[in-house]
């Protein structure tokens, strides 16, 4: 907008800088406790139980991450990236397979199948977690990370992005492949795909996320310390040595680290991809 | 397939679709349509039925039975579990808590985001991803590294806000002011997507109106009212129902800072339900009060988007 014009350009521009102000103190408290994690991972038990704050650690120590290794840790995180990963790949695949048929194909049960899908996204996914583990238990994958998996990729907002992207392949290019003579799977491997390639990335982003945090169906479903991801690692740490700030910051270090990487690389995927799939709903 | 007027306009507005999705078709094609597309969909249908459809039917059926950890000795008891839980004190006060997070948290998350939005989404592309990005960080940082790391801050002894502002409050323990701490938390975690949204809704505005109406005298607040608010009117509704969603379903925050206590102060269904299914293994009482859950959250979207729409 044209500031200048205005003829209340004095006050707005005051306005503009106050809220600027404001936005920039703001980001220092969002900051703030990711710092203190990295920072506190590095501190000493001393300076951690000390009466005031030492801002930075000023004799950093690795004392914290010899601990939390003498913990299965990485093995924790392992199976955290495995679980992201798989997640991640079955999500996207399955995902935009059923999003262009529900986009872009004619047939019985559509509606329906799509109100179904809409509901199912409305209810609350913490509420069937416990069924969920008795049927895991039939299907013997409890304790198991596929038990944590497999529920992520039956979740049917993915379903819904790819929907939402795949309205938008021009249908004269769909017609124009079967006139080539091209198979169902060729159309949609070889002209659908590249053209819902951006929503396949944002979801591909918010299942990795996602997946990593999901605290709650973790928690649930895996109870050998061997098997547990890095999330439920801290949690269970913080409920054993609560007092141990240096060791739990440490572990949440090593759990945040990596994702808020992996987002801060692909965050422009994820930005554009989520509020198209979603603001054009 | 689209070659027709009729069929091809019905493309360009998803919501005539049901009617006409057929217009044009030979009954061999549909069929072929309609089989290809259930192979389609065959994958996710597989993942979704099994991990998702089961589930609930599940959770629908168990609420009905008196089931422990032995699933043989389950058996019938109709509404005796219902009945039970708005007896139940505890599950009681697990409702007024759940609703003080949500008429407190919802409608903060969604005004705050919305003036951050308005504030960044005319900046430079760098400034207004740095703060997008912000702002998402503690939902990508985990709500488990988030909760861990505000436990630190809200120590009594130890905890920078005791520190920084002289007191010696017990912040988690103390009946007051457990609450309000979830809440700070919750609201952390919760505005990242509302404001990734509200930044692309707005940025989607017709700046023609805006600019018309401008040059007409309106002032700020008549452009917002005006001219922006309905075009953003349903992402705020999706908003509304996502942000009411998690905050019914705040669960992490509570079990790592205060397990629900001093006194069940902090207590809310989703951790209740957690507590009976887990530490009494009630699972039938436990699915029964999921079910309750569910309808809240239902009537809740449902009124958000009656009230939106009507709005517009």
């Amino acid at each position: 907008m044209n500031n200048a014009k205005s003829k209340l350009s004095g006050t707005s521009a005051g306005y503009k800088w106050l809220s600027v102000v404001i936005l920039i103190l703001l980001a220092i408290f969002f900051i703030f406790p990711l710092y203190w994690i990295v920072t506190g991972s590095f501190k000493d038990a001393i300076t951690i139980n000390a009466r005031t704050p030492q801002w930075f650690p000023l004799s950093p120590t690795m004392e914290n991450y010899t601990k939390l290794f003498s913990n299965p840790a990485l093995r924790w995180l392992g199976n955290t990236v495995f679980m992201a990963v798989m997640a991640m790949f079955l999500t996207c695949l399955t995902a935009s397979l059923a999003g262009y048929a529900l986009a872009k194909k004619r047939f019985y049960g559509r509606g329906v199948l799509f109100t179904i899908i809409i509901c199912a996204m409305a209810l609350p996914k913490q509420v069937i977690v416990i069924p969920l583990l008795q049927e895991m238990n039939v299907l013997h994958l409890a304790d198991n990370i596929w038990a944590v998996i497999l529920p992520t990729v039956g979740w049917p907002f993915g379903v819904f992005l790819m929907k939402q992207f795949s309205e938008t392949i021009p249908t004269e290019i769909l017609e124009a492949a079967r006139v080539d003579g091209a198979g169902e799977l060729r159309t949609f491997f070889n002209v659908v795909f590249p053209m819902i390639k951006p929503g396949v990335g944002a979801l591909a982003i918010f299942t990795f996320v996602n997946s990593w945090n999901d605290y709650f169906l973790q928690l649930i479903m895996l109870t050998t310390r061997e098997n547990w991801t890095i999330s439920l690692g801290i949690a269970r740490l913080q409920g054993e040595m609560s007092s141990d700030f240096g060791l739990i910051m440490a572990g949440a270090t090593l759990a945040a680290i990596p994702i808020v990487a992996v987002f801060i690389a692909f965050q422009k995927y994820f930005t554009q991809g989520i509020a198209m799939g979603a603001v054009k709903g | 397939m689209a070659q027709n007027a009729p069929a091809a306009v019905a493309e360009r507005k998803p919501k005539k679709q049901r009617q006409s999705q057929f217009s044009g078709m030979s009954k061999a094609l549909i069929r072929r349509e309609t089989i290809s597309a259930y192979l389609f969909l065959l994958p996710s249908l597989i993942f979704f039925v099994g991990f998702v459809v089961v589930p609930m039917a599940m959770c629908l059926v168990y609420s009905f039975l008196d089931m422990g950890i032995d699933v043989s000795s389950a058996h019938f008891v109709g509404i005796q579990n219902y009945v039970e839980m708005f007896q139940d004190r505890v599950f009681l006060k697990g409702l007024v808590n759940t609703a003080v997070i949500v008429v407190v948290a919802v409608p903060t998350v969604t005004a705050f985001s919305l003036w951050v939005s308005s504030a960044i989404y005319k900046m430079k592309p760098i400034p207004r991803s740095f703060f997008r990005c912000v702002f998402y960080l503690p939902v990508v940082t985990g709500t488990v590294a988030v909760t861990v790391v505000w436990k630190w801050m809200f120590n009594t002894y130890n905890g920078l806000i005791n520190q920084v502002f002289g007191t010696t409050t017990n912040w988690l323990g103390n009946e007051a002011t457990a609450i309000w701490c979830i809440i700070l938390i919750l609201f952390t975690t919760s505005i990242g997507q509302p404001i990734v949204l509200y930044v692309a809704a707005l940025g989607n505005v017709d700046q023609s109106l805006i600019e018309a109406a401008e040059v007409d005298g309106a002032t700020k607040l008549q452009v917002f009212w005006k001219i922006k608010w309905p075009q953003i009117l349903p992402t705020t509704l999706y908003i509304l129902v996502i942000t009411t969603i998690n905050s019914f379903q705040c669960f992490a925050l509570i079990q790592l800072l205060t397990s629900g206590g001093p006194n069940y102060a902090t207590s809310t269904i989703m951790y209740y339900i957690f507590e009976t299914a887990y530490r009494y293994q009630r699972f039938g009482y436990a699915n029964a009060m999921g079910v309750i859950l569910a309808i809240i959250i239902a009537i809740f979207s449902a009124i958000q988007f009656k009230v939106t729409k009507t709005d517009n």
